[in-house]
């Protein structure tokens, strides 16, 4: 559905040894670099070089239904979804049925408390059941994809309740 | 975990090179608290480091110190190196130990020639030495190796200076994933992105790093190897792809996806390829790390009504549970040995980094701050590195088990988190 493309910047680095020798076989009055022997190693790039990489961007996306919020919020620590918001999820199920060519990604969020993989894994909670109640409402569950962000993609900054509320969410993301 | 031991807070701020070096020769290390028993040992200046881009002595005390194990002694001024017969008696009068010296020259290619001697000073006697020749790039992995042949010589135990840290960065709405050297140091880009990195983890080997990339969209699993820039895509299932750990040998990764429905645990080629299902619980299962034998699966799931950590077979089967105290248990880390688990609880709102010993299931609080994630031991077990909040911003420390000795590790501006130890290099 979406391809990873990357671009590699450096193509492969010389990896030079970076050697060793035993100091203590030699006299401590001896200093000449004769006396010490050396791995031969070339001057090229160092050993612990590393090539970077830098990813392109994300695939566009396309209009939902008009006048209609693209957001859904949770309590804490909940995955359910309230009554409020019900009417939000039968509208974009009625666009979606009226327009087959869209596909739609519903993206769960957490606030920041707690592990980043754990949040992961309540985003993708609450964007499951969102998937869950687009498909009781007839919509294919092929056209729908439930991914999570965990804590990554705060909607607004702050650590206050406040800004907690407004994170807790799940957005539906249209593509074509 | 001795909450009565005396607290000092010592700093140590050294500054790299003459007022002409550039902003990123800075380097800062901090050390807080004391342990019981510490070498003490003096650092002389490496003759003709001034020529070169690193302060070979000043890396190699600040490796020592770091590891809670050593303490400095005051060594400006010492004008000896590698071949000097040393004077020990003002060594022991200033209450060392041992003293490192050594040297830094031009070769007529280019490279640099590092040389040192460590000495006993309290008998006289030649420690031995090493010499390395190595491209400027490389100074600073010289310096740890020197550091981790005085450690090894001195502690009987395998250093860890040499070893690389993985972690990310967001600045702005920019992603890093960084490659530096155990001290934060000398860190090298091996993936910027405009969307997140999380959960960087080392092959066994220490030449790829497996990461979750939200770089489509959606989480996804990349094997990279960290020398070429190559990497693979290896879990990009429908839903969520995330949380990689590496199989002892370097040919599985576990990992977590929703393709099914739920997050659940799976194996898969570390090449990519189909998915095996290890868990099947109607809850959360995510976290998996493999122990350090291979033979069982560490891993947090929620199945009891909260987050716990779990332990199971590598091939599935049934788990048993390891965490009892509180009601928020994830991100679990083993030590190499096996002995001991790392993970972070949240107690009365704050999220602590623990070290439990499995064998008693004893469990110590280790740090004052109370944002505490991602911990990952040092591949000698010696030291944590742990992502936390200090001062109202993201930092990277390294602690001793014991909590004792803290350092916070050098890096990027901006946020810094998802630390991973990797192994001894070859």
């Amino acid at each position: 559905m979406f391809k990873g493309v990357f671009a590699a910047f450096a193509v492969a680095v010389a990896l030079v040894a970076c050697s060793s020798v035993p100091l203590s076989d030699v006299p401590v009055e001896d200093k000449s670099a004769s006396t010490v022997g050396q791995q031969p190693g070339g001057p090229g790039g160092a050993q612990s070089s590393v090539a970077p990489v830098v990813t392109d961007t994300a695939a566009g996306t396309v209009a939902g239904p008009a006048n209609v919020s693209r957001l859904i919020y949770f309590d804490y620590d909940s995955y359910e979804i309230k009554p409020e918001f019900q009417s939000l999820i039968e509208a974009h199920a009625r666009f979606l049925k009226a327009n087959a060519d869209r596909r739609v990604a519903i993206e769960g969020h957490t606030d920041e408390r707690g592990g980043r993989e754990y949040n992961l894994a309540l985003g993708q909670r609450r964007a499951e059941a969102v998937r869950r109640a687009l498909v009781l409402l007839g919509v294919a569950d092929n056209r729908l994809e439930a991914v999570s962000f965990g804590k990554e993609k705060p909607a607004v900054p702050g650590n206050d309740e406040a800004a907690y509320a407004q994170n807790r969410r799940a957005e539906l993301v249209y593509r074509r | 975990m001795d909450k009565g031991a005396m607290w000092r807070r010592r700093e140590m701020v050294a500054l790299l090179g003459a007022a002409a070096a550039p902003a990123w020769a800075q380097f800062r290390v901090e050390v807080t608290g004391v342990g019981l028993t510490q070498l003490p040992i003096a650092i002389a200046p490496f003759r003709g480091e001034g020529q070169s881009q690193q302060k070979i002595a000043a890396i190699v005390q600040a490796d020592l110190e770091r590891s809670g194990q050593f303490r400095a002694i005051d060594a400006a001024g010492a004008a000896l190196d590698e071949g000097s017969r040393p004077d020990v008696t003002p060594w022991r009068q200033k209450g060392a130990d041992s003293l490192a010296v050594g040297s830094v020259s031009r070769l007529a290619d280019g490279r640099w020639d590092v040389r040192f001697r460590l000495w006993d000073v309290v008998r006289g006697q030649d420690l031995g030495g090493q010499s390395y020749a190595v491209v400027a790039g490389d100074l600073r992995l010289a310096a740890h190796r020197i550091a981790d042949y005085i450690y090894e010589k001195l502690t009987g135990e395998k250093g860890v200076f040499s070893t690389r840290i993985a972690y990310v960065t967001k600045a702005g709405n920019r992603y890093n994933l960084w490659v530096a050297d155990s001290d934060g140091e000398n860190s090298q880009s091996a993936l910027a992105s405009g969307e997140p990195i999380i959960s960087p983890a080392w092959s066994a080997d220490g030449t790829r790093l497996a990461y979750v990339s939200f770089e489509s969209r959606k989480p996804v699993v990349y094997v990279h190897d960290v020398a070429t820039g190559k990497r693979r895509l290896v879990a990009n299932f429908r839903g969520s792809n995330s949380a990689p750990a590496w199989s002892p040998d370097g040919r599985t990764l576990a990992v977590t996806l929703s393709r099914d429905g739920g997050s659940q645990l799976y194996t898969i080629s570390a090449t990519g390829g189909e998915p095996r299902r290890l868990t099947q619980s109607a809850g959360i299962d995510t976290e998996p790390v493999y122990a350090p034998d291979g033979r069982s699966i560490y891993f947090v799931s929620d199945r009891g009504g909260a987050p716990q950590i779990y332990r199971m077979p590598a091939a599935g089967g049934n788990p048993e549970r390891v965490t009892f105290t509180g009601s928020y248990n994830i991100s679990p880390a083993v030590s190499p040995d096996g002995r001991w688990l790392a993970y972070i609880s949240r107690i009365g709102g704050a999220f602590k980094l623990q070290v439990m010993e499995l064998g008693s299931n004893t469990v110590h609080s280790i740090t004052d701050t109370t944002a505490d994630e991602s911990p990952s031991f040092a591949p000698n077990g010696r030291l944590i590195v742990y992502a936390t909040r200090q001062n109202g911003r993201e930092a990277l420390m390294t602690t001793t088990l014991d909590g004792k000795i803290k350092a916070r590790l050098a890096g990027q501006g901006g946020d810094i988190r998802e630390p991973d130890w990797g192994p001894f290099q070859k």
